[in-house]
């Protein structure tokens, strides 16, 4: 029994301690239905369409996405464009090409353009590098249960534009936004133990949403919310573009062992029937 | 090959016994995998063959996507997401050796712990046990390489940091930190040289996994009672054993089938879960992580070496009676690797006559005690070096050493050990009856 509880115990690290654990202040996470959380969860082909649409119209001003290759907007699992209206999505950027020694329209194999202002991060991995508050208590409860994770943040980032607290001084720099937590915080807003007394800080972004910022070609209503939710979930498939593929093939891999052991228990227990003295 | 009675291979047929005179193989190949093994294994047993098939998973795989990674500071990072998006099936290669790792250290953790408690350390079988400790190490430098090659904000990070541990080694330290990184700071000739090792490390560790598996087929398995295989002839051995083909190997493959339905799980819905989103930032050397916390199964050790700060008093007294060369870093530094150390000599430290733990009713507690710190510590280790963590894993890193250096040994004196079965056979009845019919 003991010698039990103490490998159930190690067993059980392996799930309780994932190597990310968000310390410090943690900002304020809306946890978001997304149609891709789950094991059979999947991407919403028109969402990504809007996302793409909210990405290029808003995001793509200030910020690149120089991984993902231009020709993956009309794959499958992904936002799927026809093949006609990827080309002329691509055509739109301007690309420099070193053998012409001159710029031309961008093609299916070019990528999306590389970060042009300095301080505007690129998207191409956002929605992946963005997803560590392992919460509650460094757990990941909120994480594995819940199925927080970058896309929650960056709809909680778009949504979290707020009046700046009545503790902050009037000249601090950068909009103020619950979900932010690595930006500036006023001294004036701490309590005696250096502990922050308003959610979030301030991010050098100012509010890139607002609603009815894009005209949504399916008719959907542009709110901040459903544009906040389409760019996370477009974003999402930028940075793993592949989701759905790998959920199948470990859905695949998972069906398959399951038969296997079946297969092996049974032939487990009649090769050691006349071991351990029992009919077959 | 071990010193237990058993049929040996006997070559037939002309070509069989041509073979035979020349290159002995088949006959090799017969003996290890017909080894006549205790027929009362539990399933503590079957780490072993998981960690092989993660050993050849990880090469495997690791090959495959050494056929696209660039291993140069400006590209390795954007050769990965041309693996995640370009490669066929590059995406779920790559989840199977990030996961692979982890699944490799989950099993070496189960494998290491079942070792410590029934007492398979003990002799006769002390160089399976050094051998295994270094296969550990080899791991352990294997897995922090490989996660620098990425070349994300944690692979960059960790690896100042880590090597930064040999820069705390008095007078010489720095020398050999600059020798470690090939400059003065973690750059293009690092991740050159951590891919090149990275690569190696693996043959050796195969070598080695060679070796362990040869050990323990001089001495034979360790099983759950601890007691010995009746040796004096083949009949009695065969009432203790049963030959590893068939009867080990299908009832390892259910286990091994069984933890692949959980581990494709992991991969395939799940495959970032364990990983640090920081690394997918590309590596920066001008922006510092708020956190730089290392992979899971390093974090025990981490926690050991970040416990020892400059206010505990044994870091004073060392430092006092060493005239201030070993600071509280370089404690720290010690403290990690003689974590390990003191692990690998508990063949010697542990004075107790009675191999398994089962027997042990004093042991059993603080074995018991010994892995609740394991994953105290290594919980201790993800969070913020600050109170009341700071103690906890200090605790944590007393009580290891205490189990080590002084339960063990201590143990061994004043526990009354409870009686143990006669032979294996004994305790398989126990748990099976005895054969109804009287056997052939």
């Amino acid at each position: 029994m003991l010698r039990k509880t103490g490998i159930a115990a190690l067993a059980a690290l392996s799930l309780s301690t994932g190597g990310a654990f968000a310390a410090g202040a943690e900002g304020h996470i809306e946890d978001v239905a997304f149609s891709f959380e789950g094991p059979f969860g999947k991407f919403d082909q028109v969402q990504l369409q809007r996302g793409l649409k909210v990405y290029t119209q808003v995001c793509a001003a200030c910020h690149g996405m120089q991984y993902v290759p231009l020709r993956t907007l009309a794959d499958e699992g992904g936002p799927q464009l026809p093949a006609d209206q990827m080309r002329a999505y691509a055509a739109q950027f301007e690309v420099f090409d070193p053998e012409l020694d001159d710029y031309r329209p961008g093609k299916p194999t070019d990528h999306f353009p590389k970060v042009t202002s300095a301080d505007a991060p690129d998207l191409s991995l956002m929605a992946k590098k963005r997803a560590g508050f392992h919460g509650p208590y460094g757990t990941g409860i909120s994480q594995l249960v819940n199925g927080m994770g970058g896309p929650e943040y960056i709809y909680s980032l778009m949504t979290g534009y707020q009046d700046p607290p009545e503790c902050a001084p009037d000249d601090m720099e950068g909009s103020y936004n619950v979900a932010f937590t690595a930006g500036g915080f006023p001294e004036e807003c701490k309590d005696a133990h250096g502990g922050h007394t308003v959610p979030g800080s301030w991010i050098a972004m100012g509010q890139p949403l607002w609603g009815d910022d894009v005209e949504y070609d399916d008719g959907t209503e542009a709110t901040l919310e459903q544009q906040s939710k389409d760019v996370a979930a477009f974003l999402m498939w930028a940075a793993e573009p592949k989701m759905m593929a790998r959920k199948q093939a470990g859905l695949t891999g998972v069906i398959f062992l399951t038969v296997l052991s079946v297969l092996l228990y049974l032939t487990n227990k009649r090769i050691w029937a006349p071991v351990k003295h029992r009919k077959i | 090959m071990s010193g237990i009675p058993h049929d040996h291979y006997e070559p037939k047929t002309g070509a069989e016994k041509w073979l035979h005179s020349r290159l002995p193989i088949v006959g090799l190949l017969y003996d290890t995998i017909m080894i006549p093994t205790p027929k009362n294994l539990n399933w503590m047993w079957i780490w072993g063959i998981v960690l092989t098939f993660c050993l050849v998973l990880q090469i495997v795989t690791g090959i495959i996507l050494v056929m696209h990674y660039t291993p140069h500071v400006d590209l390795a990072f954007a050769s990965v997401e041309h693996i995640m998006r370009n490669v066929n099936g590059g995406h779920f290669i790559r989840y199977l050796h990030m996961n692979g790792a982890s699944l490799f250290f989950v099993a070496v953790y189960l494998h290491i712990f079942r070792g410590l408690y029934y007492g398979s350390y003990k002799a006769p079988r002390e160089v399976t046990w050094i051998i295994g400790m270094l296969i550990y190490l080899m791991m352990m430098g294997t897995a922090f390489m490989g996660y620098v090659l990425p070349w994300g904000q944690m692979s960059f990070w960790g690896a100042t940091v880590i090597t930064g541990l040999f820069g705390a080694i008095p007078f010489i330290g720095e020398p050999i930190q600059t020798w470690l990184l090939g400059g003065p700071a973690v750059d293009n000739a690092t991740l050159n040289r951590f891919f090149s090792l990275h690569y190696l490390l693996p043959f050796v560790i195969a070598a080695l996994v060679a070796l362990h598996i040869w050990a323990f087929h001089t001495t034979g398995n360790n099983n759950p009672t601890g007691v010995d295989v009746r040796r004096t002839s083949k009949a009695e051995a065969e009432k203790d054993t049963v030959p590893f083909w068939p009867y080990f190997v299908i009832k390892d493959l259910f286990a091994l089938a069984v933890i692949m339905v959980v581990f494709f799980a992991i991969v395939g819905f799940m495959p970032n879960y364990l990983g640090h989103p920081d690394n997918y930032i590309e590596a920066n050397p001008l922006v510092t992580p708020a956190h730089i916390v290392p992979e899971w199964y390093f974090l025990p050790f981490y926690a050991i070496l970040r416990a020892f700060t400059s206010d505990v008093w044994v870091v004073m007294f060392a430092s006092w009676i060493t005239g201030g060369i070993i600071d509280a870093k370089f404690f720290g530094v010690l403290a990690m690797f003689g974590a390990i150390a003191v692990m690998a000599l508990a063949p010697w430290l542990d004075t107790s006559s009675v191999r398994s733990g089962r027997y042990r009713p004093m042991f059993k507690w603080w074995f018991a005690l010994l892995c609740v710190d394991f994953v105290v510590l290594m919980w201790a280790g993800a969070m913020p070096a600050e109170p009341p963590y700071s103690t906890i894993s200090l605790i944590g890193s007393a009580y290891w050493f205490a189990y080590f250096l002084v339960i063990l040994p201590l143990l061994g004196v004043i526990e009354k050990p409870e009686p143990q079965p006669a032979t294996i056979e004994e305790d398989f009845d126990a748990h099976y009856g005895p054969a109804k019919t009287p056997a052939e």
